[in-house]
């Protein structure tokens, strides 16, 4: 092959034109011209949640010019996690990630200051809840944006046919899908109401479905009625508690629940007490309403009896179980910018909600405006089954989250050993108070 | 002697010089070379996959919870003190866990080999064929099966009890019935290893060894302790060695059938050292959690291959 040997004054002619070339072309403003962002969203127990999600992530394509590459990784077997903490090694990876409860905490140094996304989210659609500002925030700061994306409530489904006929407790008229100031009936929904309606349930051989075991659902029930005894295990300045007045208040009432509960509790899971209601074997559970969305498909009858409503209060108040979903940006990510565009734009109202209309209802924003959406008031089987879901006014309730107000990093650790339900679970198996406590304590100890 | 080799030998003045081949075709005619060309990508994998994993984990097992500080063995020391309540639990149940499951299989794997040796022709294979099935479905997707015949509400095993009209057992539900059942899991999925190593050292056994010590009037017991578990003796150490580091090492069937529960008492090393380090975001104590059995484990397996090393020698001189 000949080889053609190129002059200096050719390259130089070659070089001006293609110069000036370039440099007369009109813009031309191509499908992606303002760049790419990379997010890993939580693959969705609700599969039509990860369609409706794709929508709105090519609808921002098309609106922004910004191509987004989404991933949708499942939480089974802990894989977000694990590609979290890989990402956190290699410092590489997805510019968003989705980032639930402490892992927020833990990887806190690590995220991009979002001040500017929160703060106009919050001016927008109101306050976040008492959660988000808990995990969300380090040293002041907001390090994750809440996000509606498989945020949900623990409370209360319950079957309404059992409650009445075993516990003479009329739920619906309790809590009426209906916006108004709290009933009579949920003034008195209180924890003594709930203990008498577990011994009824279990001599009717419908025990309350509440797990003891170590998983997440297990530990928010626990956590929901420590907190509404004010009993801290380890307070918000890190002193451990255990000793306290309200702490030994709440084992001595949950000394009672646990006699009422089903003989195998300490081995249940976060699937057990679903499968509990599904089956019918259960009057009364503590979910988000999965349980219920499951039963819609495969048992309508039970789905058609199901009702979902806020916590029984206790000394100090009602605490609702809530477990949050944030969307984070890596500090080592590309494309920062375009990450905020699209977390902006898929926390809009009409996003938001149109995802949780997707979802039967399961994700929760957590803005003050934006839960009083009328997202959840139609859904059923039975229709406004899933009404008093999201906190609202009239339950005169907190979001909370088991073990706070804890430093995150020691609340952690609490969580994850499941160090509540353990406790309840000692119990149950007939150990003393004293015992509990004193093995608490130790357990304790190495946390903080 | 040089010169008598010199003699005998293929010398330069005596031969003709041989042809000039390349470098790199020598090196490839070296027994040695291709050995260790054949061997690369497993070395490559050990390297990649086990050393460099081990000694990465040595490094995070001694920072601090931010992976910020070197903390050298504070995270160790931790978990002999202040974290002892604890771990000491996970270090009884991983030893209870380790030494009565790799019992169990060895004693199940070599009752099993002696039935197999006793099959003549096809039928054994069948057997054998049969009998390796547990050992060959994935460890999480038969453990799913098994957490479905112990489910705490709706299990299987319970089903037929209760129509039997007895009671149902609470397979996971208690601290010793729990440890049990993770113990049995492990048992029923590792005995076909033993089996089948102990199936092949049988039939290394010699027949003239049995009809000699059948002349001389050996019983069926004598014959066992004094000609088979001698013969197998090297097998046996180094098959209970390799599974109890597995079986240490455990994860599946404890983070499947239990989650460490109830009552955080079926934790092993690795399950703990997940719930410590990925779940509670300590990945250094996490680390130190996981690394806690190894040197106690490359010593076993250093005086164990020691052992088989010095007995293996006695055989071939």
């Amino acid at each position: 092959m000949a080889s053609r040997k190129v002059s200096r004054r050719r390259f130089i002619a070659t070089t001006a034109v293609a110069s000036s070339a370039l440099v007369a072309a009109p813009f031309v403003r191509g499908a992606f011209a303002a760049g790419q962002v990379s997010v890993f969203f939580w693959d969705h127990w609700v599969p039509a949640g990860n369609v409706e999600m794709r929508k709105q992530v090519a609808a921002f394509q098309e609106k922004h010019k910004i191509e987004v590459k989404a991933d949708f990784i499942t939480s089974q077997g802990r894989q977000t996690l694990l590609t979290i903490n890989a990402e956190a090694q290699a410092r590489r990876g997805h510019d968003i990630i989705t980032i639930g409860n402490w892992n927020v905490q833990d990887h806190a140094d690590k995220l991009e200051n979002v001040d500017d996304v929160v703060g106009q989210l919050t001016s927008n659609f109101g306050a976040a809840n008492a959660v988000s500002n808990y995990l969300g925030k380090s040293k002041g700061k907001w390090v994750a944006v809440p996000s509606s994306w498989g945020t949900q409530n623990k409370g209360p489904a319950a079957r309404i046919s059992m409650m009445k006929q075993f516990a003479g407790i009329d739920v619906v008229k309790m809590y009426p899908a209906a916006d108004g100031a709290e009933t009579p009936e949920a003034k008195a929904w209180t924890n003594e109401a709930m203990l008498a309606a577990a011994e009824a349930c279990f001599k009717a051989g419908k025990p309350f479905g509440i797990g003891l075991g170590t998983t997440a659902d297990n530990v928010d029930t626990a956590g929901s009625i420590f907190a509404s005894f004010g009993a801290e295990l380890v307070d918000a300045k890190g002193a451990i508690k255990i000793k306290s007045a309200e702490v030994r208040q709440a084992l001595e009432y949950c000394q009672k629940l646990v006699k009422f509960l089903p003989a195998d509790a300490q081995s249940w899971d976060d699937s057990s007490n679903n499968r509990a209601l599904i089956a019918g074997n259960s009057a009364f559970i503590y979910n988000p309403p999965s349980a219920w969305a499951v039963a819609v498909r495969d048992a309508p009858a039970v789905a058609a009896d199901t009702w979902h409503f806020p916590v029984p209060s206790g000394p100090k108040g009602r605490f609702v179980p809530h477990s949050m979903n944030f969307w984070a940006i890596w500090q080592f990510a590309q494309n920062k910018k375009q990450a905020k565009a699209l977390i902006e734009f898929l926390m809009q109202p009409a996003n938001v909600d149109a995802r949780s209309t997707a979802v039967m209802g399961y994700d929760l924003p957590p803005y003050e405006k934006m839960s009083q959406s009328k997202v959840w008031d139609k859904i059923g089987p039975p229709e406004g089954s899933l009404y008093h879901y999201p906190v609202r006014k009239q339950h005169n309730a907190v979001s909370h989250l088991a073990h706070m107000p804890a430093p995150p990093e020691i609340a952690v650790q609490i969580y994850n050993r499941g160090t509540a339900p353990t406790m309840l679970a000692k119990l149950k198996a007939g150990e003393s108070i004293e015992q509990v406590i004193a093995w608490g304590e130790k357990e304790l100890q190495a946390f903080v | 002697m040089a010169n008598s080799a010199m003699m005998i030998g293929s010398g330069p003045a005596t031969t003709p010089a041989p042809r000039r081949v390349g470098s790199l075709k020598r090196l490839a005619r070296r027994r040695s070379s291709i050995a260790l060309l054949l061997c690369a990508p497993l070395i490559l994998l050990i390297v990649g996959l086990k050393v460099y994993p081990t000694f990465y984990a040595m490094f995070l097992s001694m920072l601090d919870r931010k992976m910020t500080k070197f903390v050298g063995l504070d995270n160790f020391a931790f978990l002999l003190d202040r974290g002892w309540h604890s771990f000491g639990m996970v270090v009884f149940q991983s030893c209870l866990f380790a030494i009565t499951a790799v019992i169990m299989k060895a004693l199940v794997g070599f009752i099993l080999a002696h039935l197999m040796h006793n099959i003549r022709g096809k039928n054994q294979r069948i057997w054998r064929g049969l009998l390796l099935v547990p050992w060959v479905i994935p460890l999480a997707l038969s453990t799913l099966t098994w957490w479905w015949l112990f489910d705490p509400s709706y299990s299987a095993f319970n089903w037929t009890l209760n129509w039997l009209g007895l009671d149902s057992i609470p397979f996971l539900g208690t601290t010793w019935n729990a440890r049990i059942s993770v113990i049995a899991v492990n048992v029923w999925f590792g005995a076909p290893f033993f089996m089948i190593m102990y199936l092949a050292a049988l039939k290394s056994v010699p027949e003239q060894l049995y009809e000699a010590a059948a002349i001389d009037g050996a019983t069926a017991w004598q014959k066992l302790i004094y000609i088979t578990l001698p013969m197998m003796r090297n097998i046996v150490l180094i098959t209970v060695l390799y599974s109890l580091i597995v079986t240490f090492a455990d994860f599946d069937i404890v983070r499947i059938l239990t989650n460490g529960g109830p009552q955080n008492s079926t934790h092993l090393f690795a399950t703990f050292a997940f719930n410590v380090g990925i779940e509670s975001g300590n990945i250094p104590r996490g680390a130190s959690v996981s690394l806690f059995m190894f040197p106690i484990l490359a010593a076993l397996a250093f005086f164990v291959l020691r052992d088989v090393l010095k007995r293996s020698k006695e055989v071939s001189t």
